[in-house]
């Protein structure tokens, strides 16, 4: 290996990284933007998107394009339901109880999948097996592509939602004023579960692609997901194109840290970044 | 004309009740090992104890002054491995090193508090985790100084001329000591000016400023006295158990120092001795439920925050007294 194939290994991993955060920074981003919270469980869609991968493959026997499609959908579901059954009964309005309470529900979630899958590792294989492919002397995983090209058709489908979907418009619409959206006969309610969902989706899908590649279990959402939530920061919290922006410079910054710095202090580079984007400019780059 | 010495009784205590609660509750922490003379009983107590301190002032951060920490694990293992590493090494003494450590902190949390503390709600809980996240990482990772995953041991204990505060027993007073001051601390702070603001600018910052409460002034005074608290506790935990490893201060023990926050009581100082009990012992007893416990601390925060969001014990008080206060004006209406 040279210097050159060097580089391009660590920008194909930033960049798939950087989707991977990008996609779970939509999630915080859309429920954040109707309902005004930060969702603590969007760090457990993650994980529960490659759980229910997991079982569609190994006990549903699907093919990997139907696991995947099934473990989305899964976890879409879920998403609604966290927010039917756990968000809606508070009526609180206070930030303090409503954060907790996201975090009391993101205690039950993880609990609830150490139950389902155990504690232990699990494995899951990639899309499209092992192969590689090659460029410019850096040998790249198939599903690295697919993870940029998912992710890329999943920010061009949630454009045309947003904008050519009544369901879209109406997000668009209780996220700028909730009492005007209900004033001209929005039914709110199905808005903020369809948000959940969404961001279920998110997240759901933004698992099924990264698990693979690196390890499963009923936790590993929780540091993919923070990274997410620093992605969205660094970007701006609540705007989709920061969102994206902010996940893949933090993801191209983490890998080219861990290649020619340390890898020991990999995940703590994250932290670093919202540390210092909370402490400068709290409202991120595209803010 | 003086009144009967049972009305000036009543006098008294009325207008001491606080005092005499803390006298009352001394009491009988004093008389607790005479009923309770299992060692691993007493260990259990002293665990409560360590934990109380960190989080009676958790509690003063997020129950009186509305502010969101997601980060007090952080504090607690830095008191910790700040205790262990200078006393281990015979830099220090514990008790200089419990005092060093603690200012160390203090001025940690006064530098991260004063750009962090401009933030609000999630901004201020993110923030907060970010760093709690950073500790335990650097804990782990830095094999030289903290000896990583295997952490530190050989940890001498606490003791004063000669007196080592090395079994159950002797720590048991040493740190259910260190409880009541802390409890004392804060029920005279909240009954101060400053608690006073405190109170007001969880309620309403703009309200409390115009009001003449210096606003971020508080906020970072009252975040700096939360992390001491931590810190000390830390290091009692480090001085006790003579072993540190980073297992007990992630991310993860946060979130169960606001659970037991929220069990407390939302500001309520007596609750919070009752929520640290709670979620302490409910694994010993109910260990056959291992499996579900989880789910069962996350069951338990969301429940309450739905249906009592000031927390169990301040909610069921609060419900309490105004059925009481009810009552008293029913039973005035059928007089007249």
């Amino acid at each position: 290996m040279n210097g050159w194939t060097d580089l391009v290994q660590f920008l194909f991993a930033g960049i798939t990284a950087g989707a991977i955060y990008a996609l779970v920074a939509l999630g915080f981003g859309v429920v954040h933007n109707t309902m005004g919270i930060v969702n603590f469980t969007q760090v457990d869609f993650v994980s529960l998107g490659g759980m229910l991968l997991y079982s569609a493959l190994s006990a549903g026997g699907l093919p990997a394009p139907a696991a995947v499609a099934a473990a989305v959908a899964g976890v879409t579901l879920i998403g609604a339901l966290v927010e039917i059954l756990g968000v809606r009964p508070s009526r609180s309005e206070s930030h303090l109880v409503l954060i907790f309470l996201t975090i009391g529900l993101s205690i039950i979630l993880r609990g609830l999948m150490k139950l389902i899958w155990g504690k232990n590792r699990l494995a899951v294989p990639p899309l499209a097996g092992e192969s590689v492919w090659t460029l410019g002397g850096a040998t790249i995983l198939t599903q690295t592509v697919w993870i940029v090209v998912l992710t890329a058709l999943a920010i061009v489908a949630l454009r045309w939602f947003f904008r050519h979907t009544d369901l879209g418009l109406a997000m668009r619409a209780v996220a700028t004023n909730e009492t005007a959206a209900a004033v001209v006969g929005l039914k709110v309610w199905r808005v903020k579960a369809a948000s959940f969902a969404l961001a279920g989706a998110l997240g759901g899908l933004a698992g099924a692609l990264i698990t693979p590649i690196t390890t499963l279990a009923y936790d590993v959402g929780v540091l993919l997901g923070l990274k997410g939530f620093a992605a969205a920061i660094l970007g701006g919290f609540g705007s989709f194109p920061g969102a994206i922006v902010g996940g893949l410079i933090l993801g191209l910054l983490e890998s080219l840290a861990a290649g020619y710095l340390s890898s020991a202090y990999k995940d703590v580079l994250a932290f670093v970044v919202l540390m210092g984007v909370l402490f400068v400019r709290p409202r991120g780059l595209m803010g | 004309m003086r009144p009967d010495p049972a009305t000036r009784l009543r006098w008294f205590i009325l207008r001491h009740r606080t005092g005499l609660t803390v006298w009352l509750v001394a009491v009988l922490l004093a008389l607790v090992p005479l009923a309770v003379r299992n060692p691993y009983q007493l260990g259990l107590l002293n665990l409560i104890g360590i934990y109380a301190v960190a989080v009676l002032g958790l509690n003063l951060f997020i129950g009186y002054a509305g502010q969101i920490s997601l980060g007090h694990a952080g504090f607690f293992g830095l008191g910790a491995y700040g205790s262990a590493l200078l006393t281990v090494h015979g830099w220090l003494t514990p008790w200089p090193a419990l005092l060093l450590t603690a200012a160390l902190v203090a001025v940690l949390a006064l530098f991260l508090g004063l750009p962090t503390l401009r933030l609000h709600g999630h901004y201020l809980a993110m923030a907060t985790l970010g760093f709690n996240y950073i500790v335990h990482l650097v804990l782990v990772q830095w094999d030289a100084v903290t000896g990583g995953p295997s952490g530190i041991s050989g940890i001498p204990p606490l003791g004063v001329a000669g007196f080592t505060f090395d079994t159950e027993l002797r720590f048991f007073y040493l740190v259910w000591g260190g409880v009541l001051l802390g409890v004392t601390a804060c029920l005279n702070l909240m009954r101060s000016g400053v608690g006073r603001g405190l109170a007001a600018l969880a309620q309403d910052e703009v309200a409390a400023a115009t009001l003449g409460v210096h606003v971020r002034r508080e906020k970072v005074r009252v975040f700096v006295l939360s992390a001491v608290f931590a810190a000390v506790a830390g290091s009692l935990y480090a001085h006790y158990y003579h072993y540190v490893n980073p297992d007990g201060f992630s991310i993860f023990k946060s979130l169960d120092l606001v659970i037991m926050v929220v069990v407390g009581g939302l500001g309520s100082v007596w609750g919070t001795l009752l929520g640290v009990m709670v979620v302490t012992l409910l694994p010993y007893y109910l260990e056959f439920l291992e499996a579900y416990f989880d789910l069962i601390h996350g069951l338990v925060l969301v429940l309450i925050l739905m249906f009592l969001p000031q927390g169990l014990v301040t909610g069921l008080w609060d419900h309490l007294r105004l059925t009481w206060a009810r009552r008293r004006v029913a039973g005035r209406g059928e007089a007249s």
